[in-house]
């Protein structure tokens, strides 16, 4: 019995090994990328894995470079994206989570169709409407940060409806008639006792939609004006894209500012994060 | 007299339900049309004139790359497109480089972010910092994470006088390390929420019959975690054909080949980026032949998903 416990903590040692060393060649790529961001732009590409020596090493310039690299400033990309994101997330769950409740509670025909439309949309890849889509978009004048969250709704909102029915179907339809009983109105019992009771779900669906607008490249590159509007990952995709000689410095210092809000985000909400990809992938 | 109540009870629901959504239902205008409306802005529309333009060709030529369709002449020209899509060699060797990227990828995903998510599930100190640390990639979006990665690949590459883009087979195991480096986490996450379905009582079962902890696994634990792994297997494998962003910054096709009949072909470029810059292509044809590709690929994608979907079914009914 005493051998037992030695073996499995033994065992447990050697799992914690394992698992120290794989997660530094998780964090090592990132901590590399910081490094360079602080090295002479000539030197990053010829002596990668190096720390900075006196001459090499030029302190933030490759940051005060980077943030006006392109002529474009970096601050106005974290501005779109940021406005982009919140805009269309905020429509999203919003929206579909009415339609979806509407459509768990009605058996009309077109509940049904517009449901089945939702599933079948899940399976269709972007490249299938990239072209039509964008001109469609531009023709109503979609094209703006402001305005592109109509088309991520609407692009989107196939997978949002389709995990937020399942999670509607779960609530007993026993509080929503109480509601009524009390002289509550479809729009007060959505939003006053059902989309309460959702609340964990919109969390959910709320970082799955954040995850992909906020990193999304190709639909906004296609719809938005660029030369006006470009979230994070179109100007970096712009700058290191395009031909000529890339100041390697600045584009470093590019992706650790790029990173920035991400890390930040995750590190307060990584329980949430980690809970909401776990309940989508066993919704989908 | 069982069946009496039951039937009651349906009875009362049925009444006060439709009491409910009545009144849901006169207000559809506020609870669906909205989402419907974006819905085929961004959806039904672009899908029914997508199919409809893979047999038409564009007759006007116009410098900017996107215009409004209503400016487009559009001539129906039934499947020449589909015959071109099918001729084109860039498209066949894009799938061909797809296929085989995702049997490799597919693989080495599911086999680590398997072992992974049985290690942490083990009782050991700190596994909820192990988690978030391989989940990390996932929110830095594929277009930042292949230039942290060209970063490290040329870094290495340099040293013996050459860089990613110079041959096919860089390209593709680059593709490779920074999709598994990405990936894992993700699909770790599943198949953790899988060990931990997996109920303690047949566990201890195996461990009264004395099974030891190799035997637990792939006797007890992988039979009964089928339906977990056919999602995360399927789930990497449209990932895979889906796979645009990080094909694009990382390598971008490149390098480029010339062959014999003296068209030029991206070694290292997949599906959805042969389709993608196939749009951007000015000639009478191209966006037609491109939307052709694009109605090919959706297939592709609709049966992998369709294949998912029957063997999850069938998973459930073995359970």
């Amino acid at each position: 019995m005493k051998n037992d416990a030695k073996r499995e903590k033994t065992i447990a040692w050697i799992i914690t090994i394992i698992l120290t060393a794989t997660s530094l060649a998780w964090v090592l790529p990132i901590v590399i990328v910081l490094i360079n961001s602080f090295k002479d732009k000539g030197s990053i590409a010829l002596e990668t894995f190096k720390l900075p020596n006196a001459d090499t090493f030029v302190g933030f310039l490759n940051y005060t470079n980077g943030v006006n690299m392109g002529n474009y400033s970096f601050w106005t990309c974290v501005y779109y994206s940021i406005v982009i994101t919140v805009l269309s997330v905020g429509l999203i769950l919003v929206c579909t989570s009415m339609s979806a409740w509407y459509i768990s509670r009605v058996n009309s025909r077109f509940a049904k169709i517009v449901y089945a439309l939702c599933t079948f949309s899940m399976i269709v890849p972007f490249q299938m409407v990239q072209f039509t889509l964008s001109s469609t978009a531009s023709m109503l004048h979609l094209n703006t940060p402001y305005t592109i969250p109509v088309v991520y709704l609407g692009f989107g909102a196939g997978m949002a409806i389709f995990m937020f029915t399942g999670f509607v179907k779960q609530i007993p339809l026993e509080i929503e008639e109480a509601a009524v009983m009390d002289g509550c109105s479809p729009v007060q019992t959505f939003f006053k006792v059902v989309l309460p009771m959702l609340s964990p779900s919109l969390i959910s669906v709320g970082i799955l939609e954040a995850m992909w607008v906020w990193n999304d490249y190709l639909l906004p590159y296609l719809v938005l004006d660029i030369t006006k509007y470009r979230t994070i990952p179109i100007h970096i995709q712009y700058l290191r894209g395009s031909y000529g000689q890339v100041d390697m410095g600045a584009s470093m210092a590019l992706i650790i500012l790029a990173l920035l809000p991400v890390v930040l985000v995750y590190i307060f909400c990584q329980k949430y994060i980690i809970k909401g990809v776990a309940a989508g992938a066993v919704k989908g | 007299m069982q069946k009496k109540k039951k039937l009651r009870a349906h009875d009362s629901t049925a009444l006060s339900s439709e009491l409910i959504i009545r009144p849901i239902k006169k207000k559809v205008w506020l609870f669906l049309i909205p989402t419907f409306l974006c819905f085929v802005i961004g959806f039904v529309w672009p899908f029914i004139s997508g199919i409809y333009l893979s047999f038409c060709e564009f007759r006007l030529i116009r410098e900017a790359l996107y215009i409004p369709l209503d400016k487009i002449k559009d001539v129906f020209v039934g499947f020449s497109n589909y015959v071109r899509a099918f001729e084109d060699e860039s498209f066949r060797k894009a799938f061909t480089y797809t296929a085989s990227y995702a049997v490799v990828s597919v693989l080495i995903i599911n086999v680590f972010s398997f072992f992974l998510a049985y290690l942490l599930t083990q009782k050991i100190k700190g596994s909820n910092l192990f988690r978030a640390v391989f989940f990390m990639p996932n929110l830095i979006g594929g277009i930042v994470l292949s230039y942290i990665w060209q970063l490290i690949f040329n870094g290495i590459l340099i040293k013996y006088n050459t860089y990613l883009t110079a041959n096919q087979t860089f390209g593709f195991w680059g593709l490779v390390i920074l999709m598994s480096w990405q990936q894992i986490g993700y699909m770790m996450i599943i198949y953790i929420a899988g060990f931990q379905s997996v109920s303690e009582d047949i566990l201890e079962a195996a461990r009264i019959d004395g099974a030891n902890k190799m035997q637990s696994l792939f006797k007890v634990i992988v039979p009964n975690m089928m339906s977990t792994i056919t999602v995360c297997m399927f789930l990497t494998l449209t990932n895979s054909f889906k796979l645009y962003d990080q094909n694009l910054a990382l390598t971008g096709g490149a390098p480029v080949m010339t062959t014999a009949s003296g068209t030029q072909i991206k070694m290292t470029e997949m599906l959805a980026l042969n389709i993608s810059s196939s749009f951007g292509k000015i000639n009478t044809w191209a966006k037609g032949t491109a939307q052709a590709k694009a109605v090919i690929f959706f297939i592709m994608v609709a049966a992998i998903s369709l294949i998912q979907l029957k063997a999850t079914k069938s998973k459930e009914v073995q359970q």
